[in-house]
């Protein structure tokens, strides 16, 4: 013992040792804690990040569905393109960066090296374009218009070119069957934007950097039972990117396709006569302007009058679709929206509205019954009609004597509506009306007719039209009172005289609004669909469809089929007498009335037309054109704007349209086999389970046949009328009213 | 203190065969056991991980997927003889040898800065060998600075001269120190120098030297690093490489991708982690250096808190009973170098765990028996085989 000193244990030393053990223990438990912390706290956060390290995404886009005609002509389908990809995954893994073998294709490609070089490599901040701005497992699309003998020599020497793939894709394409462009109706497509993709995260249809999203009409009203599912495989990759193993893989499953109401053959049709009807109207003389008519746009709907289904539609100035396809260049973009296009992205038959002007006499026809007005009452058609120092005057101030509502339906007599909603608008009370609710029969009847709103169909973007009741003049005029009490003048022009009048009493229905009003002037405002709704409820005896362009959605496979019904949303406030009534009024104005003269030697007998014309002044642009028409089965509204009446400006290309539908000859005879569809199509087109459709085969441009059969109604060139039997003897544009209120005023 | 207490010391009186290994005072029964079984189990925990960190890495494991396993088992049976021949030598006999064994390791770590050493991961502090096999010295300095400041601290305090070190043996046990601390500080090897100058407290603390000298360390200690970060000696990527463990923003691509893709495979651990082999991050090698420095993030995604807690558990039994090695030993010698290994492994292992953890800067040290490396494998085990000779030579009365 004598060997150990027992000075080793001082007791500074053993509470130092003991301090030193309490600090070792306190680090390890400070290690427990954070790894407790790390593992049970935080754990699920890290697992999540941590399977996001390691695992990346290949996505297989899907086909996307066709869009058919009625009858199974693919509308918009896909075109295969042979596309020649390079898999960066396995350029990497070469010693050179996959470089030699980039030279080499380019060299099939006849590209230039550098050219695909750069396509390959990645973009960050550094790096201009071109560059690859997609998920770099991703094979990289080098070029989309490779040729079969350029594909087949990359795939026969897989050797030389590992990691390079020429597969054929589907790109879409829109067809334009017969020559039909359906351009607004079909829609565009452009890519996904970041926001979408953020948006649509969380949702049953998450989009996918790839994808191409449907921008307008049909392709962005069905773009999710269009676009398909992706398929998308997942890889285990490591820190370098290398695939260390496949996770799970979903096969990509194809859009379905939409069957639609539309005929590829009608819808040339229509779209040929609305476009010619335009370039007869820019060379016609307007007297009012004293320039030729400017005829700068127009729309024309076909729908079936049972169901509400568009037969066709059209919207004028249009464009080719197709230029969106692979995305679209900066210039034509320019030219679809810029500050100078003429906006054909505009579907005008649902996006352009505009004073109904006659063809809205159904309406206050209607509410004239509805107000308790006996249809065959002896109504006062004078040439003009004054209130209060103002002198309201018929069209060319004709004068029937006293009429029933039927005759001035047919007729068109102004001064008779503008009785009628006179002593309606004084009955109300006037200026101050009545407490409690004023009747406002021809207000309601608007509205029962589904003006003021949607008609609900299909496509994206619908525009409301407006009734100008008394809830719209108090909006209107809180909106715009600062303006017009401001600008106004008493003894100012024209427009500083209506803004004077407008600050003072613009809130309040006045005498002049109604009767304007009552003929479809004013500030009121429709759509061609909506015009189509009414007339198409006048024909199948008073029920109003939401019009629709969707007929079914067909599975790929074809094996399931959803239709879509036509839908019903009401009936018109009128009694079958009424609609009989009316029916037989615009029956004459075809016969004897407005549009005779564009209608002689159709066969009424077998197949009744009925129409009304109408044509609106725009303050400060040339008249708006309008015809309604409709037979048994159809409806066909056509609007042009600064092009005149409705009969001069519409009535060969309606008639034209007509022509096509039943097959009636230029000397009235009826060809049933010329007929394009006589009676709506039924059923629908067969899709095959391999994925093909039943289509049939439609002639290069079904508006060429139907002119070398029938010696031409309108040939292209023409721009007189061939073959109208009246010569027009009421349809001068001589008139010049003062316009005594409101913006726009009225011919007939 | 018992009588026979002079007879322990040594290797006893000749005994025959079973009763000389079971009896009493044998050496079998005083060995400490818990020590020696938790510094096996921690390495054949490692021998797994390092496995699993290793297996599918052809670039480093010369297409044999066993190559560091068979290595790390390798490297665990030299440390093990080597303990075991510690534990023969005894810790006197080692207090003898100590200028012959601080003299070879400075020599090494000096040989180190010509051009025989080589530079692995920023560190300038290896010396290959060839066939595979290299050399840190910096890691037999560690042990030759605790064997000799405790002899000169406690040559004079054992001899009964004194009760406390004096002033002037401190400052020669520190200027003993103070040579290869500044060989490795030219590495550089920044997480060593710190090892060490904790190393160099802990002995301080447990020699008994007076308190001014325990905290004009520590307190030179933070000067000189207020010193180095206020004159800007340090470049400023170097400051951010340091301080990138708490904001991995500082260094994206570098240490902060480190501590980021570790602190992701230990959280995605969980309770009882992802099992072995089945690590995502281990097997894709997002957490670089996974087998060496990081090898706790393989615990910590594939074992999970139960594993990784193991560890740590196994860690706090060894230095507990050192710690009361270091407390029952009655020779300050004794209670110099079992406080010295303390202080050592205690750091080494928070300092290697806080890096994977986030909590601590980045350095390059290895996780004691548990990280690939074969100088540091030894240097633990050798540490080992000290505690347990001094263990062994205490009076068994204690």
């Amino acid at each position: 013992m004598t060997n150990i000193p027992e000075t080793g244990r001082t007791p500074r030393v053993q509470i130092r040792l003991v301090v030193i053990q309490i600090l070792v223990l306190s680090l390890l438990g400070t290690l427990g804690g954070r790894l407790w912390y790390l593992q049970i706290r935080e754990g699920n956060e890290y697992a999540k990040e941590a399977s996001g390290n390691h695992v990346q995404q290949v996505v297989e886009p899907a086909v996307r569905g066709s869009i058919l005609d009625a009858r199974g002509v693919p509308l918009a389908d896909n075109e295969t393109r042979l596309v020649v990809s390079a898999s960066r995954t396995d350029l990497l893994k070469m010693k050179d960066d996959g470089r030699a073998v980039l030279t080499k294709l380019a060299g099939v490609l006849g590209m230039k090296p550098e050219e695909v070089i750069q396509k390959v490599r990645l973009c960050d901040a550094q790096t201009p374009k071109p560059c690859w701005n997609g998920s770099p497992y991703q094979p990289i699309p080098i070029t989309d218009e490779a040729t079969a003998k350029q594909a087949l020599q990359i795939r026969e020497r897989a050797e030389d070119f590992p990691g390079i793939t020429a597969e054929p894709e589907a790109v879409r394409r829109y067809a334009s069957p017969g020559k039909s462009n359906t351009a607004q109706v079909l829609g565009y497509l452009s890519p996904v934007t970041d926001d979408e993709i953020t948006k649509a995260q969380d949702t049953d249809s998450p989009y996918l950097r790839s994808d191409q999203v449907g921008r307008s009409g049909l392709e962005r009203q069905y773009d999710k039972e269009l676009r398909g599912k992706a398929g998308v495989t997942r890889y285990e990759v490591d820190n370098l990117g290398r695939v260390i193993g496949k996770a799970e893989a979903d096969a990509a499953e194809p859009g379905a396709n939409l069957v639609t109401s539309i005929d590829a053959r009608v819808q040339r049709v229509a779209e040929y006569e609305l476009d010619n009807a335009m370039k007869i109207a820019r060379g016609q003389f307007d007297k009012i302007t004293g320039e030729n008519y400017k005829a700068d746009s127009g729309a024309v709907v076909v729908m079936e009058a049972k169901t509400g289904r568009v037969v066709a539609m059209a919207s004028a100035p249009t464009y080719d679709p197709n230029v969106w396809v692979g995305g679209i260049s900066a210039k034509d973009y320019k030219k679809l929206t810029g500050k100078n296009s003429d906006y054909p992205l505009l579907n005008r038959a649902i996006q352009g509205q505009s004073a109904p002007g006659s063809t809205f006499k159904v309406v206050s026809t209607a509410a004239a019954v509805e107000a308790g007005y006996e249809w065959d009452g002896g109504y006062p058609c004078t040439s003009s009609y004054s209130v209060g120092g103002q002198v309201f005057k018929n069209f060319e101030g004709e004068s029937f004597g006293p009429i029933s509502l039927g005759r001035a339906l047919e007729v068109s007599c102004d001064t008779v509506f503008y009785g009628l909603a006179d002593r309606e608008w004084k009955k109300d009370g006037g200026i101050n009306p009545k407490k409690g609710e004023p009747k406002d029969y021809f207000y309601k009847a608007a509205h029962q007719f589904g003006l003021g709103k949607e008609t609900g169909i299909d496509l994206p973007n619908e525009v409301t039209g407006r009734v100008p009741d008394r809830q719209w003049k108090l909006d209107y005029w809180k909106a715009n009172k600062v303006g017009w009490c401001k600008s106004g003048k008493k003894d100012g022009s024209y427009v500083e005289k209506i803004a004077y009048e407008n600050c003072l009493e613009g809130n309040k229905m006045r005498e002049g609004d109604s009767i304007n009003y009552s003929i479809g002037q004013g500030d009121t405002l429709v759509t061609p669909i909506q015009e189509a709704a009414i007339y198409g409820a006048l024909a199948n005896g008073g029920t109003m469809y939401q019009p629709t362009i969707g007929k079914a959605i067909v599975s790929p496979d074809g094996k399931t089929v959803q239709e879509i019904k036509p839908k019903s949303v009401g009936k018109l406030p009128v009694n079958q007498a009424t609609i009989k009534g009316m029916d037989s009024a615009l029956a004459g104005v075809v016969t004897r009335g407005t549009a005779a003269w564009k209608f002689g030697g159709w066969p009424q007998d077998k197949i009744p037309l009925h129409a009304k014309t109408g044509t609106a002044e725009v303050y400060g642009k040339q008249t708006t054109s309008w015809l309604a028409t409709y037979s048994k089965d159809y409806t066909v509204i056509m609007t042009i704007a600064q092009a005149g009446t409705g009969s001069g400006a519409s009535g060969e290309a309606v008639r034209g349209i007509y022509n096509a539908l039943y097959g009636v000859q230029a000397d009235g005879t009826i060809d049933k086999k010329k007929a394009m569809l006589s009676t709506p199509q039924k059923g629908l087109p067969k899709v095959r389970t391999d994925g093909t459709i039943d289509s049939p085969k439609i002639a290069k441009d079904p508006v060429k046949e139907l002119k070398a059969t029938d010696g031409g109604t309108a040939a292209p060139d023409e721009t007189q009328p061939g073959a109208t039997t009246n010569t027009p003897t009421t349809n001068q544009n001589t008139r010049r009213r003062p316009r005594k209120r409101g913006s726009r005023r009225m011919l007939t | 203190m018992t009588g026979n207490s002079f007879s322990v010391s040594g290797y006893g009186p000749e005994r025959a065969g079973w009763t000389r290994l079971l009896a009493r005072d044998s050496l079998a029964r005083r060995l400490d056991w818990p020590i020696l079984l938790a510094a096996l189990a921690l390495s054949m925990m490692g021998a797994i991980l390092v496995f699993s960190a290793t297996r599918n890495r052809t670039e480093i494991n010369q297409g044999d997927q066993y190559y560091f396993l068979i290595r790390h088992l390798m490297n665990t049976g030299i440390g093990f003889c080597l303990m075991i021949g510690t534990v023969w030598l005894g810790h006197r006999t080692l207090r003898t040898a100590v200028p012959i064994l601080y003299g070879a390791s400075v020599f090494l770590i000096l040989l180190v800065l010509t051009p025989l050493g080589s530079t692995v991961n920023g560190a300038h502090s290896w010396i290959v060998l060839g066939g595979g096999f290299s050399l840190q010295p910096s890691e037999f300095v560690k042990i030759t600075i605790i064997l000799g400041m405790a002899m000169l601290l406690s040559a004079r305090v054992d001899a009964g001269d004194k009760k406390y070190p004096d002033p002037r043996t401190v400052l020669q046990a520190l200027g003993l120190a103070a040579v290869p601390i500044l060989v490795v500080l030219l590495m550089p090897d920044l997480g060593s120098v710190m090892v060490m100058v904790i190393i160099i407290l802990g002995v301080l603390l447990a020699s008994g030297a007076s308190n001014r000298w325990v905290f004009g360390l520590i307190s030179t200690g933070a000067l000189g690093a207020i010193t180095v970060w206020q004159l800007h000696i340090l470049d400023d990527y170097q400051i951010n490489r340091f301080a990138a463990f708490a904001n991995p923003d500082l260094d994206p691509a570098g240490v902060g991708y480190n501590t980021n893709q570790a602190r992701i495979a230990i959280g995605s651990g969980g309770l009882t982690g992802s099992g072995l082999f089945h690590g995502s991050q281990t097997t894709g090698q997002f957490v670089p250096e996974q087998q060496t420095d990081f090898v706790f993030t393989v615990a910590g995604e594939e074992l999970g808190f139960v594993g990784a807690g193991l560890i740590i558990v196994l860690l706090g039994v060894v230095l507990w009973r050192a710690c009361r090695i270091a407390r029952e030993t009655t020779e300050l010698y004794g209670t110099i170098v079992a406080a010295g290994i303390v202080a050592w492994f205690a750091f080494q292992a928070f300092e290697n765990i806080g890096m994977t953890l986030g909590i601590m800067p980045v350095t390059g040290l290895p996780l004691p028996f548990v990280s690939y490396g074969g100088t540091s494998m030894f240097a633990v085990w050798v540490a080992v085989g000290l505690l347990q000779s001094i263990r062994v030579q205490r009076p068994m009365s204690a």
